[in-house]
């Protein structure tokens, strides 16, 4: 099996629903000739016409708008942001309108729309372009939020979300678009609202998502040296939550740290301690803590290593709960 | 600005007197259609009395009256297709009545029984009525682009008023509609008033020409003279179909009651203004056309009198007697499937519900 990058699979899984359903529309700004500024739309205009792949004016609430106008004609939009810092402009559309037109239509009107939003920090981009905005959407209901870590989850919960007859916010994070996996690009049925756990452990679990997976995964390998055994749980959704597989971990290891890049304060980190104590509080051997970006905006590149949760800040969290 | 603008597009003067015999001659409207547009125009201005009434005795939660842009609205749908699609702002109940829309379920969203307005939007060619504002320019534009893209021969349009033109996503719509060849009439009712801020707070610039910036015609009709105002669209529709080229109609009228029925205009809305467009009603220019034409005669317009008061009455029944709709649907609405978190959700109000069954019938 060949080794695949996220940017790939991303590639991959867009021109492998252009094909399978001649609905599919794919457009934004820079996503035709060049193929996107992250490449994630690398040829498929070429390959499906500037029908099905377009540029747009720059206007991102012009973007997603339109999108809610196709939907009602009966397209399938996958509409793609160019950035996460630039995804604002649209919110109103998004939360007014793409979020509840089924709503409005007393569920007579579906908006099968996947709105693609690169997110997140750790590349030394420019301000603007490393922002964690998953609280906003995953707050507005009527939206389905996705979030893969790995390039085959992304193929599969990119096609997954394309199906989906209801709305998905896509986020993809920019750190894992060149990780890489060895697989195929063959559609696996995976559904989205299934958090999966790439690690299992005994003493405690880390819940995370999108750029800070590998870094847990680094965690509990660290951790594992000093005889601490450490489950580590990818959400990969976080609407719809898998409840069941989080309270199953909670309940099985008794310590939880929830870990995300976005800052602390209604992130969605509170979102996940509060299930926890809800539904698994008797099992708890200690508080269930967060370790997150900062309260602060994100900072310039030089400083995001200080700003995004590392091995160091991770661990005292674990070594906090343990000694509960 | 003012009906005696020379860049107004006039066909019938406010005494309904022909001051463009030409244009008028080149209508493709019979005498039937001349009929149906008066008779459209009346029971819209009747319906509007009567919601206001309703919501003043507290069975409506909030109207917004259309009094005084019953030509805009008739005129401009009258010259519309079946294919057409039509995206409402909030107070296009004229527009509502020439596409057949059930006027009981869609004052339902008056009442606050439910939101958007009506079920299947997309087989009733008639979207959900759209409270923020300017944002359903973008949907048509959608709408034109993915029908275009079909092969139809559809065009959208979409309501909105001079307020709206300030908004950010009224200049994406029309810029994405020049530059995507999408095709959309911009129907704008200028009605002097965004609540409380007059035009001069708006723009200071013409709207119509603002169609300029975005590579497409802009005209400006007299909005209380529906034969002009029909025009117009249909000049904007032939022009759609053509080749998609947009248009944007700016249709000057006035809002002669309040922004909605919370509203108090009297702080605001000076009297003189009023009352020199008071002079200017839509439905009695219209009238005195028709009448002087022998298109209508006495008994015509008193038996649309009485429909229009049948069709209040049937409203006024359809809304107070309606059975209140059942709380769980909100849960059934909001996604295709229920998610896990809003199961539970949605069985904490049903046994609440059936907990206040019980307690009802024992």
């Amino acid at each position: 099996m060949a080794d695949v990058t996220m940017a790939q699979a991303l590639n991959g899984a867009l021109r492998r629903a252009l094909a399978d359903d001649d609905r599919v529309l794919i457009f934004g700004e820079d996503v035709g000739t060049l193929g996107g500024v992250f490449r994630i739309t690398d040829k498929l205009q070429a390959e499906f016409g500037e029908d099905r792949v377009f540029d747009t004016p720059l206007a991102e609430s012009g973007i997603v708008g339109i999108s809610v106008g196709l939907a009602l004609a009966g397209w399938r939009p996958v509409p793609e942001i160019q950035f996460d810092g630039f995804s604002y402009p649209a919110l109103d559309q998004v939360i007014s309108h793409v979020a509840k037109y089924r709503f409005r239509s007393a569920g007579t009107v579906n908006m099968p729309i996947v709105l693609r939003i690169p997110c997140a920090g750790g590349i030394g981009a420019a301000e603007h372009h490393s922002e964690s905005p998953e609280a906003y959407y995953a707050h507005t209901a009527g939206l389905k939020v996705v979030i893969p870590s790995t390039p085959i989850d992304a193929f599969n919960l990119l096609l997954s979300s394309i199906r989906d007859p209801d709305p998905v916010i896509f986020l993809e994070p920019k750190s894992r678009y060149w990780s890489k996996e060895s697989g195929e690009l063959e559609p696996n049925g995976l559904p989205i609202g299934r958090a999966r756990v790439l690690r299992e452990g005994e003493h405690g679990t880390l819940v995370t998502w999108g750029g800070m997976v590998p870094r847990c995964l680094q965690a509990a390998e660290a951790a594992a040296e000093d005889g601490v055994s450490l489950e580590v749980l990818d959400l990969r959704c976080l609407v719809p939550l898998d409840l069941e597989a989080l309270i199953a971990s909670a309940r099985k290891t008794g310590r939880v740290v929830v870990v995300h890049e976005a800052p602390m304060t209604a992130g969605f980190g509170a979102e996940v301690v509060a299930r926890v104590v809800e539904d698994a509080f008797e099992y708890l051997e200690a508080p269930v803590l967060r370790v997150t970006g900062y309260d602060t905006p994100y900072p310039p590149a030089k400083s995001e290593e200080y700003y995004l949760p590392d091995l160091d800040r991770i661990l005292g969290a674990v070594q906090r709960t343990l000694t509960f | 600005m003012t009906p005696a603008d020379d860049e107004l597009a006039r066909i019938l003067d406010p005494s309904g007197a022909v001051v463009d015999r030409e244009a008028r001659e080149a209508l493709d409207l019979k005498e039937e259609d001349l009929r149906a547009m008066y008779r459209a125009m009346a029971l819209a201005r009747q319906v509007d009395l009567e919601c206001t009434a309703l919501q003043r005795q507290g069975e409506l939660a909030v109207y917004p009256p259309l009094l005084g842009q019953e030509a805009a609205q008739v005129g401009s749908a009258y010259a519309l297709g079946e294919e057409d699609f039509v995206f409402p702002a909030y107070r296009e109940v004229g527009v509502a009545i020439i596409r057949g829309i059930d006027l009981v379920e869609y004052t339902h969203f008056h009442r606050g029984t439910r939101h958007g307005g009506i079920d299947n939007p997309v087989d009733r060619r008639f979207a959900e009525v759209t409270i923020p504002i300017a944002t359903h320019a973008l949907h048509a534009v959608g709408w034109a682009m993915g029908t275009r893209k079909d092969g139809g021969r559809g065009c959208a349009i979409v309501y909105f008023g001079d307020g709206a033109t300030s908004e950010g996503d009224f200049h994406e719509a029309c810029n994405f509609a020049g530059v995507f060849k999408a095709p959309v009439i911009f129907f704008c009712q200028n009605n002097g008033w965004a609540i409380s801020v007059p035009l001069a707070r708006q723009t200071a610039g013409k709207i119509y020409r603002k169609a300029d910036g975005y590579g497409f015609p802009g005209v400006r009709v007299d909005g209380n003279d529906v034969l002009a105002v029909y025009r117009a669209t249909r000049e904007a529709t032939d022009r759609a179909r053509a080749d998609g080229t947009p248009t944007l109609i700016e249709a000057m009228t006035y809002r002669m009651g309040p922004h909605s029925t919370a509203d108090d205009r009297s702080r605001y809305q000076p009297e003189e203004e009023i009352e020199q467009w008071r002079s200017l009603d839509p439905l009695f220019r219209f009238r005195k056309y028709l009448e002087t034409e022998g298109a209508i005669d006495h008994a015509f317009v008193e038996q649309v009198e009485n429909d229009a008061g049948e069709l209040a009455a049937e409203i006024r029944t359809g809304i107070v007697e309606a059975p209140p709709r059942n709380v769980r649907e909100i849960f059934e609405w909001t996604f295709t499937e229920l998610p896990p978190h809003l199961t539970r959700q949605r069985d904490e109000v049903v046994a609440a519900l059936e907990g206040e069954e019980e307690g009802a019938g024992g």
